[in-house]
């Protein structure tokens, strides 16, 4: 029984974080605003140079083989640091699902190894997702036809954009064109392939909703300690001090759930989609609180655009329904929990 | 990470699970703030500590099985899966206990610890005054050296079963004139010494679950003094470590309080889902109960990686204290207007329901552990 990361994890984490520190300060996530992808290309060519787009591709095609407990923490700084998360539905998402078909050697010997290096970024379209994240600048789109899957050229695709509150995210309506020559994967392969994407885009949001949710705390603990009212730093209140203190409990047990949510989809454990819902509902409830109480301990400078709050507080509202709302994973919980099957008590948890 | 039980976790969790088939008494036992209760309670203890079960986590030199804090927790799991008694040394055993494990003499664990754990000496606590609740540090009662006495003088109040404990443990001002923190002692008192006055205090439940206890030149060896002199405050930190970041309230509790609700929600659903926030606030409870479960496996993880538990042990207190009102709440919203009937079932919820309004004030109030996570481990300004 360990709940810990591994020392290579850690240090994989960590170069990530050293990287983003430099390359995805404030400024920079700005300017990817009025960049065509959201995101800056060098941005995007140095964290495929890092190997992250490598890391969920089988090492036969270049890649490292790793999985979904790696993927936790890297999507925790992905939103720490509002990096736009075009790599991690590459190198994640789809990596995984392309690497998952039971019947397309050709089509994974094309692509992985594209993806490993970091020369191709992929888009999915799910019914969950109306809107296709990065659908106008992906070289390929992966897409849901009644639990078939469908691989299609971006140069066959129509696509328009559609803002989004968050000025990094890159929504389109698409017009996809499916057919027999399209499909990689029947319906009856593609169910279970449809559902750990479902799952790993799950994680991967509630892994960025983390990340942000402790972004928001640090920024607004610097804010509160140098903003002074009454003479003294308002982060001596313990009005100010309680809002904080919320967010950190909420977050402190958002974690683990994470944790194991990762975990039970490495393993490929029965329960995995509860678990995973439970996690989104739990990172949510945190990321929504360090949203609302970090606007109001910044005061009117939260309200404004120079204040680098509104990049992670937007990206939180933006991501919070993203792959699932409220609804879906609350009754994904529900539809377990209150059918006949269902164990809980002492003793359950690892079961 | 690797979130599976070992061959021989699974062997020692069918030993408990029958130990506790076999032993734990088919009638729930009076309550414990009651006389016969206590007694019965006591028994308990002893048949627990009979199993070595009592203080697990202890060596077995000193009463207990050595156990690591996974097992801990798979004994705490099966214990409360069983529906056990409540522990009535549980101060003593899950707070003291430890404190005398890092701080005791050889001598002093030798004394304590076995009979603590055979429920020979039943211990109660002695922090409170009535001066001195959330500030802690405005403790007044004093302990006066004399030769190779204390004599202790003060009040000390709210002192949860004390009032058929032999003994309690607390802080006393041993420097004449100090202020706050400093000059603090942190003293072991047998309550059958000459001057100590016990007054019973009735809880919200109708019965004297608490006392007040009055010192009056009561005469303490020295050898009773936990720690260096001087050095209460800290060592009584290290107790409030313990309370509120893990032993004392193990997750399996909450989780048999979720079995139970999903229970009553799944008995009673129709009349409940008029009121659609009760099916969520059971889908939230139940999720809490497993959060707080992973929680406490993750901590348990990085203590046996060498990690100490910190200051964001005051997130657990939080966390645990609201499940339990949630827990409870949501219950007698599904009971209705059976909630306030002196039925076994809506008595057990409401006596529940009653307990958990303490729990975010007893062992410092959630406000104070709010403050110590953002001052401690957010570190905002004082």
């Amino acid at each position: 029984m360990d709940f810990t990361y591994t020392d290579d994890q850690r240090a994989f984490r960590d170069a990530m974080r050293a990287l983003f520190m430099v390359e995805a300060s404030p400024e920079r996530v700005r300017e990817g605003w009025e960049m065509e992808g959201g995101i800056s290309p060098q941005l995007q060519a140095l964290i495929a140079g890092q190997g992250l787009c490598a890391l969920s591709v089988p090492e036969a095609h270049g890649g490292l083989g790793l999985a979904d407990t790696d993927w936790a923490l890297m999507s925790q700084e992905f939103g720490y640091y509002a990096v736009p998360d075009a790599p991690l539905n590459t190198g994640y998402l789809a990596a995984s699902l392309i690497a998952a078909l039971p019947d397309a050697p050709s089509f994974q010997a094309h692509w992985l190894p594209a993806i490993a290096q970091g020369q191709a970024r992929v888009a999915i379209s799910h019914p969950l997702c109306p809107l296709v994240a990065d659908a106008g600048q992906a070289d390929l789109l992966l897409v849901w036809r009644d639990e078939e899957v469908h691989a299609i050229a971006r140069s066959e695709v129509d696509v328009s954009a559609v803002a989004s509150v968050d000025p990094a995210r890159r929504l389109y309506r698409v017009s996809l064109p499916t057919g027999a020559a399209t499909r990689l994967a029947t319906a009856a392969q593609g169910q279970a392939l449809w559902r750990d994407l479902v799952n790993r885009a799950s994680l991967a949001i509630c892994g960025q909703l983390l990340g942000l949710t402790q972004r928001i705390l640090d920024i607004s603990i610097d804010y509160t300690a140098q903003r002074k009212q009454f003479g003294k730093p308002i982060g001596s209140f313990q009005a100010v001090k309680h809002h904080m203190a919320d967010v950190a409990v909420k977050s402190e047990f958002a974690k683990p759930v994470l944790n194991r949510a990762a975990w039970a989809l490495e393993q490929g454990h029965p329960l995995r989609d509860v678990y995973v819902s439970q996690a989104r509902l739990a990172c949510a409830e945190a990321a929504r609180l360090a949203a609302r109480n970090g606007i109001q301990v910044h005061g009117a400078m939260g309200y404004t655009w120079e204040c680098d709050l509104q990049i992670f507080m937007k990206r939180i509202w933006a991501l919070d329904a993203a792959w699932g709302d409220a609804g879906f994973h609350k009754a994904r919980v529900a539809n377990w929990l209150f059918s006949p099957g269902a164990e809980i008590g002492p003793g359950k948890t690892f079961i | 990470m690797d979130l599976h039980y070992t061959a021989e976790q699974h062997a020692f969790r069918a030993e408990v699970r029958a130990w506790m088939q076999a032993h734990v008494p088919r009638e729930a036992l009076p309550d414990y703030d009651t006389f016969e209760g206590f007694q019965a309670h006591r028994a308990w203890e002893k048949t627990l500590n009979s199993a070595g079960y009592a203080g697990i986590t202890w060596p077995e030199a000193l009463g207990g099985r050595g156990a690591s804090l996974i097992e801990w927790l798979i004994f705490e799991e099966e214990y409360w899966a069983a529906d056990a008694p409540l522990r009535l040394n549980q101060n003593g055993i899950f707070l003291l206990g430890p404190t005398l494990m890092e701080y005791g003499t050889p001598e002093q664990k030798a004394r304590f610890l076995p009979r603590m754990a055979a429920c020979d000496d039943m211990w109660a606590q002695a922090w409170s005054e009535p001066g001195a609740g959330s500030d802690m540090a405005a403790v007044r009662c004093t302990a006066e050296r004399d030769g190779d006495h204390y004599v202790l003088n003060g009040q000390k109040t709210w002192s949860t079963r004390a009032r058929w404990a032999d003994w309690v443990f607390g802080l006393f001002r041993t420097e004449a004139g100090s202020q706050r923190h400093h000059g603090l002692s942190y003293l072991l008192v047998p309550l059958d010494t000459p001057g100590v006055t016990l007054r019973p205090i009735r809880q919200l439940n109708g019965l004297a679950g608490f006392a007040e206890i009055f010192f009056d030149n009561v005469r303490v060896p020295a050898d009773c003094l936990l720690g260096g002199e001087g050095e209460g405050w800290h060592v009584a930190m290290a107790t409030a470590g313990f309370e509120r970041g893990l032993l004392l309230r193990s997750p399996a509790r909450y989780q048999q309080t979720a079995k139970r609700l999903l229970a009553l929600y799944l008995a009673n659903r129709e009349a409940a889902d008029r009121d659609p926030s009760i099916r969520d606030a059971v889908i939230r409870a139940v999720s809490g109960a497993e959060a707080y479960t992973l929680s406490t496996y993750r901590t348990v993880s990085m203590l046996a990686k060498g990690s100490k538990i910190g200051p964001e042990s005051s997130t657990n207190k939080i966390f645990w204290s609201e499940l339990d009102l949630l827990l409870h709440d949501t219950a007698l919203r599904i009971l209705g207007s059976r909630a306030e009937l002196d039925t076994p079932e809506a008595k057990r919820w409401m006596e529940g329901f009653m307990f958990a309004q303490a729990g975010p004030i007893y062992a410092g109030s959630n406000e104070i552990q709010r403050n110590i996570v953002a001052e401690r481990m957010l570190g905002m300004p004082r």
